[in-house]
């Protein structure tokens, strides 16, 4: 009856594939930092890694990819307007470094001295 | 017509219940248990907070007019040889995955109704939650101790360096020694039959806890450690 509904199991192949994946996921972030990659191509290749890691727990270890789509918007849904926060505190974040710097200056070898 | 609040319409219930039943509608949103709803609910606002956690790190690494610490740095670790960069953080890494491995097994254990082997598996993912702890308490008394980080200074650069990382790790610390406790907590109520009629469901939402947990842990391996 409902049991299928409610009942998330499934064959243990997937997860051993999936959990084979997120090892080789976690050293590839991981040689990212080894290999020294700098600006544009270090934060692409960790963002990448990053969302395939996140998107592979939830789908399968979290079993989100068999749920019903009511509860996948919803859960899923609303941290997408986290993006506007993260926005808006980027812009504030360097509109106040750069009146620290108009205000006080790039020396900063007073907070070498304070501990 | 004026409304009436006093009203009492075919099938209105008193007090909360009356709140409840008029919400809902007599209808049911999600089909799944109201138990694995409600974690979900909770790993929602959850999300929120550690997203704010985050959000509020980025600014104030925006911000600062003093250079951000090399993380791949100051976390290396030498063992008798040359520093390693970030090997503490890669084997943590490692470990909450395998812990996430072995809770998956223990769901599907649970389903299949094998007590033995799911308390077993529950057991061994709370033994990597624990491993996970103590090391990142090793952590934390290398850089008080050891590398003078305070939540107020430290000596490789700015000043917020150290209130971040004490709180974005101390608050994923403290949801993993909590998941520790309720992962020890259900898999002694399996082992003593407590869900043979009950069914297993408290299993898979134990292990939506613990998923997540690692979750965190993958944004805050990324932002924080290796941004």
């Amino acid at each position: 009856m409902a049991q299928d509904d409610t009942h998330q199991q499934h064959p243990l192949a997937i997860y051993f594939w999936i959990w084979g994946l997120l090892f080789v996921l976690s050293t590839f972030s991981y040689l990212v930092d080894i290999m020294g990659f700098e600006g544009y191509v270090r934060w692409g290749l960790i963002l990448l890694f990053m969302f395939l890691k996140a998107g592979f727990i939830i789908a399968v270890f979290m079993h989100m990819m068999w749920e019903r789509m009511a509860l996948i918007y919803a859960i899923i849904g609303p941290p997408i307007v986290l993006l506007v926060l993260i926005g808006l505190m980027a812009v504030e974040g360097n509109y106040t470094v750069l009146t620290r710097l108009n205000f006080f200056g790039a020396d900063t070898s007073e907070f070498a001295e304070h501990h | 017509m004026a409304y009436d609040a006093t009203a009492t319409g075919p099938g209105h219930d008193p007090g909360l219940r009356g709140i409840a039943t008029d919400w809902g509608g007599d209808r049911q949103a999600f089909h799944v248990p109201w138990g694995k709803a409600m974690m979900w609910i909770f790993l929602l606002s959850d999300t929120f907070i550690f997203s704010c956690f985050l959000t509020g790190y980025m600014n104030v690494r925006a911000s600062t007019r003093v250079p951000w610490p090399n993380p791949s740095e100051v976390f290396a670790l030498s063992f008798g040889g040359e520093p390693i960069p970030l090997i503490l953080i890669a084997i943590m890494t490692f470990i909450l995955i395998t812990s996430s491995g072995t809770m998956a097994m223990a769901v599907n254990m649970g389903y299949r109704g094998d007590r033995a082997k799911t308390a077993a598996l529950m057991l061994i993912t709370a033994a990597f939650g624990a491993m996970f702890v103590g090391m990142q308490a090793f952590e934390w008394t290398k850089l008080i101790i050891d590398e003078g980080v305070r939540p107020w200074s430290n000596p490789m650069g700015a000043p917020q360096f150290g209130s971040v990382f004490f709180m974005i790790t101390g608050f994923h610390g403290a949801h993993v020694t909590l998941g520790v406790i309720y992962l020890t907590t259900v898999a002694m109520k399996v082992l003593r039959g407590d869900y043979e009629k009950r069914g297993y469901e408290i299993v898979e939402i134990t292990g939506l806890y613990w998923h997540f947990v690692d979750l965190v842990w993958v944004f805050i391996f990324a932002f924080f450690y290796l941004w």
